[in-house]
């Protein structure tokens, strides 16, 4: 399908990107004229994905996260955030709720979790030593629908 | 993101306000556990009243809020949780183990155009 608009953002992986990402997106697809439950959900998931790249594909250090956004007819929205860090060896297992490999108990394991019940696609490809992309899909209802 | 740290007799209450995320949860995290450490609260409650974003980070910060309070026999209770914030925090089953109480008067409901 065609895109009507698109738009595509790199930034460190540094946390203070994590705001200025989902903004960005938010900012993007304002045109669509969302709800404030559909602005929210799109919020949630591409800061979930992209304090991800940050906090384990980047582990240790300062890597790129390459952020891409399209609108396609109909009110189809497709978020990509890729990063180029360690990936991910099991993927249906990281997808799993509550499953996490951080060790100090401040992280739910929930991020995948919360991106799959806010959109209406969710897609992870990764290879270890390589990196991961997650590719996210929703549709904004159209005014008044 | 904001944290107002308030104790009165045996509870403790955590005025959060701006948005919740990984970038800002470590901070609003030692605030909060230097003064619980030390106050050992009977109860504490987390005022989401300020509160324009939260994610997973946010889920982790009450989880590890609430096993640390278990450690000295508190209780935790979220208020003013905005219906954003309630559907994160409802797909982490927070309100299993922490009271949810009312959403902040005059908030758009979902559906509404902004
Ligand atoms: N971009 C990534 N690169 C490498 N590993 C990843 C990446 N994204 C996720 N993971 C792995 O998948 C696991 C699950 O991710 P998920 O976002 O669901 O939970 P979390 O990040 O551990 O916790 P939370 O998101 O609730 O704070 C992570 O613990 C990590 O091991
Ligand atoms: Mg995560």
């Amino acid at each position: 399908m065609k895109a009507i608009n698109e738009m595509k953002l790199t930034v460190p992986s540094r946390s203070a990107n994590e705001g200025f990402a989902r903004a960005a997106v938010a900012a993007f697809i304002a045109p669509l004229d969302p709800t404030i439950g559909e602005l929210a959900d799109i919020k949630t998931a591409v800061s979930e994905a992209v304090t991800n790249c940050i906090v384990h594909a980047y582990r240790d250090g300062i890597g790129v996260i390459y952020i891409q956004a399209k609108i396609l007819e109909q009110g189809r929205v497709v978020i990509r955030v890729r990063d180029t860090g360690c990936g991910i060896e099991d993927v249906k297992k990281a997808m799993e709720p509550l499953f996490t490999t951080c060790e100090n108990g401040e992280r739910a394991g929930l991020g995948f979790a919360v991106m799959e019940s806010f959109m209406d696609k969710l897609r992870v490809s990764s290879r270890p030593g390589r990196g991961t992309t997650v590719t996210m899909e929703k549709t904004i209802l159209s005014k008044g629908a | 993101m904001d944290v107002q740290l308030t104790v009165e007799e045996e509870t403790m209450t955590a005025f959060l306000s701006g948005e919740i995320d990984h970038h800002g949860a470590g901070e609003i995290r030692r605030k909060i556990d230097e003064m619980a450490q030390r106050v050992r609260p009977q109860k504490m409650i987390l005022d989401f009243g300020g509160v324009t974003f939260m994610d997973s980070s946010g889920i982790g910060l009450v989880m590890g809020r609430y096993r640390l309070l278990q450690s000295f026999g508190g209780a935790l209770c979220l208020r003013h949780v905005s219906s954003p914030l309630k559907k994160v925090m409802r797909l982490a089953g927070l309100d299993r183990i922490a009271q949810i109480e009312d959403t902040r008067p005059g908030e758009k409901q979902e559906g509404k155009r902004s």
